[in-house]
């Protein structure tokens, strides 16, 4: 009888187990950052605490850069408005804990992916929107034109709480040249104190440098040197366990840099709608059900385009017509000789 | 009647215990939900970031634990020095601002009045960055007392070579010791026979003494080496050799030291005031001199006032110096809660051991005030 009994509690536990099992998928569709940010009416948003560029408020409070067209992307694609984007400007220090506390559902905020962050801290990478390295900055009156005239003795300001900190270590290491870092909580601080005179040379990623220059006293002392010592591939970052959210994000992304890659602009948009070419016109909303899988309408991608535009008009917009890196680099298309990238929309 | 005292208590007990119960299951869950592990086991990870002034051997390849350890005595140097400078310079302010010369009891006024109604923070960003903007640079910089160097890089003294260190330091605890039983030996001697020592001479005697004695038999040696000159590119220069300061120890040091020694002036002066003139012509009256009424009657009894509120002025200063990671001074907070947690993620577990060496400093300060307070309140025979 009771050898019975516990096959038959066993059985019920496994239904159970299944059960629940099915109805998780099923209620993972309905994905609880997107309800609730639907709920709310906008997108909460981690950015910089000013970095041109990237995320840069100005005067009036209106946020602009590429990391910042991101959040608007989701916004566009989930709320029909790119501008319904709550922002909150954080700390290096700040950031992964304001995502994981559930103070911010996405983070774009110049942010390397590393595997350690990546498996760690209960985060998610979704892509990659700037592809950067670290590099150095110095005054020009020094004379300094390469890494390999660093002496022993060097001093280097930068910001704690970054991947800087460990790739400096890597690299003066490597060559076998003894520094000293002053390590501070804030970039403006680190700039001032570079400025004044406080350390030989300022690292960061390159992006940061040119964005941080036009901060200075006087941008034409220094020069960022040519040596790119790291990966620093930057991208929005969400939290881990929400694996539809993680979709939107990283597919609003993508359609950004697909769009640009196919020719689709936010001028043209509309009249992509009625292109021969079912790759263009499952962009813009005119084939197929795109939306669906993530719970949205099929014009998800539409509104993107046309309210924050291609990867190539972010860029365009926020750093090569600021002056910041009017060369793109390795961020352009793979079709032109960059490394941008993206899986297929469809 | 038993139960009615007892229950109150208890469920006041169940209540907070619920209440902690409730805060731990619900970060618990939350952490299970967002895959975030507890744990202490990254300390042992080697931290692989340098820091810019350590007080014991460190560098990257080093664990977390090691860099908690280098943050911790950072914090404690600057407190400790901050805390016997901002004694000193609060009584000298605190006796200046009951001076009857009038410059100086004004100037001491205006002294606490401006810096003690300026946020710390913004004194602290004032010393570094008017000092940054005023110091030369290396090789514009002049010698200080024929040895030392200020520059914008930091302060460049000569550093001490030891041999037989250790012999020189136990020579010091010994004479330390020595000190300690003299002057019991003459309180003793003071309270049975009358007899006084000149025991400060005495002390001071055999502080010097015996530890220049190590010189001559121990095999004790101290060389200096000095700061010198290095270019390390076209314009950019360095010193090599000595010790560097770094100019963000110094301007905190400096911060802390103004503003705190404000609040300490007021409590000396407070405690000063706090007795009764009559104890000052008492004892003027029975023959002693002006120098003795201040050190026998007046500040003992001032003291009883004055430490109270000065071991909270301690306690702030301690706690004042996080703001350190401002003006990157690798204290506790930059590097531990700043850094370590950045590149672990461990943000409960090193924000729960920070949390917990401040209260240990804060409350070592305290039991040692309370016990200093205690060895000088009135004792009822």
């Amino acid at each position: 009888m009771f050898k019975y009994l516990k096959q038959l509690t066993s059985l019920v536990a496994m239904v159970a187990v299944l059960f629940t099992f099915t109805t998780e998928t099923m209620a993972a569709k309905k994905s609880k950052t997107l309800k609730n940010t639907q709920k709310k009416g906008f997108v909460r948003c981690g950015v910089s605490q000013g970095l041109p560029g990237f995320s840069n408020a100005d005067a009036a409070g209106n946020w602009t850069g590429v990391d910042v067209d991101v959040c608007r992307a989701v916004a566009a694609a989930v709320l029909g408005d790119a501008s319904k984007v709550k922002y909150t400007p954080l700390s290096a220090k700040e950031r992964f804990t304001a995502l994981t506390s559930g103070e911010i559902d996405i983070l774009s905020r110049n942010t390397t992916w590393t595997l350690s962050r990546d498996a760690d801290i209960g985060l998610t990478f979704v892509g990659v929107n700037f592809y950067d390295g670290q590099g150095f900055m110095v005054r020009k009156s020094s004379g300094i034109t390469s890494t390999s005239q660093f002496k022993n003795g060097i001093s280097a300001c930068t910001n704690i709480g970054t991947t800087t900190e460990l790739n400096m270590r890597d690299f003066f290491n490597s060559k076998g040249i003894s520094y000293t870092p002053v390590a501070f909580e804030k970039a403006d601080e680190v700039v001032a104190a570079y400025d004044a005179g406080r350390c030989d040379t300022y690292t960061t990623d390159k992006s940061g440098l040119a964005a941080q220059r036009t901060k200075m006293s006087n941008p034409d002392e220094h020069i960022v040197l040519p040596e790119t010592i790291s990966k620093e591939p930057l991208g929005p970052v969400v939290r881990q366990g929400d694996s539809v959210w993680e979709d939107i994000v990283r597919w609003s992304l993508n359609t950004m840099i697909e769009a640009e890659e196919y020719g689709i602009t936010s001028g043209n948009a509309d009249m992509m709608k009625t292109s021969d070419n079912p790759a263009i016109k499952r962009l813009v909303g005119a084939e197929g059900e795109m939306g669906a899988a993530f719970g949205l309408d099929n014009d998800w991608n539409y509104r993107i385009i046309t309210q924050v535009g291609n990867y190539g008009e972010s860029y365009k917009r926020n750093i090569a017509d600021t002056g910041i890196l009017p060369d793109r680099g390795p961020n352009e298309l793979w079709t032109k000789g960059g490394i941008l990238y993206v899986p297929p929309s469809r | 009647m038993k139960l009615k005292k007892i229950l109150p208590q208890f469920l006041t007990l169940l209540f907070i215990v619920l209440i902690f119960g409730f805060f731990t299951m619900n970060a618990q869950e939350n952490m299970d939900t967002r895959g975030i592990e507890f744990g202490f086991g990254f300390l042992k990870q080697e931290a692989s970031f340098d820091i810019q002034f350590s007080l014991i051997d460190y560098d990257g390849s080093k664990s977390y634990a090691r860099a908690y350890l280098v943050g911790l005595l950072n914090t404690l140097l600057v407190s400790a020095i901050g805390i016997i400078l901002c004694t000193i310079l609060g009584v000298v302010i605190g006796v200046a601002r009951l001076s009857p010369n009038y410059l100086i009891n004004r100037t001491a006024s205006v002294y606490i009045e401006f810096f003690r109604n300026i946020p710390l923070l913004l004194q602290i960003f004032f010393w570094y960055f008017a000092a940054l903007r005023a110091l030369p640079m290396p090789e514009d910089a002049s010698l200080l007392l024929g040895t030392s160097y200020m520059t914008i890089k930091g302060l460049y003294t000569p550093a001490p070579i030891w041999n037989n260190f250790d012999v020189f330091l136990i020579s010091l605890i010994i004479s330390l010791i020595l000190i300690f039983f003299f002057n019991r030996y003459a309180k003793r001697k003071q309270e049975e026979a009358g007899i006084q020592y000149p025991k400060f001479l005495i002390s001071l005697g055999i502080f010097l003494i015996i530890p220049a004695l190590t010189f001559i038999f121990g095999g004790v040696d101290l060389q200096w080496s000095f700061p010198e000159l290095k270019q390390l590119a076209k314009t950019s220069f360095t010193y090599e050799g000595g010790v560097g300061i770094p100019p963000e120890l110094i301007a905190l040091t400096l911060a802390l030291t103004l503003y705190t020694a404000t609040f300490i002036a007021e409590n000396v002066r407070a405690g000063i005031q706090g007795i009764g003139k009559g104890q000052k012509e008492a004892a003027a009256s029975i023959g002693l001199t002006p120098g003795q009424v201040l050190k026998l009657v007046i500040m003992p009894q001032a003291l009883r006032i004055i430490i109270p509120p000065t071991t909270n002025q301690y306690l702030n200063l301690t706690k004042n110096s996080s703001l350190a990671a401002a003006i990157a001074y690798p204290d506790l907070v930059l590097v531990f809660a700043g850094t370590a947690m950045m590149q672990t993620g461990r943000a409960i577990e090193i924000v729960a051991i920070t949390m917990a060496t401040y209260l240990t400093i804060s409350l070592s300060i305290s039991l040692f005030m309370n016990w200093y307070n205690k060895s000088i309140a009135i004792k009822e025979k």
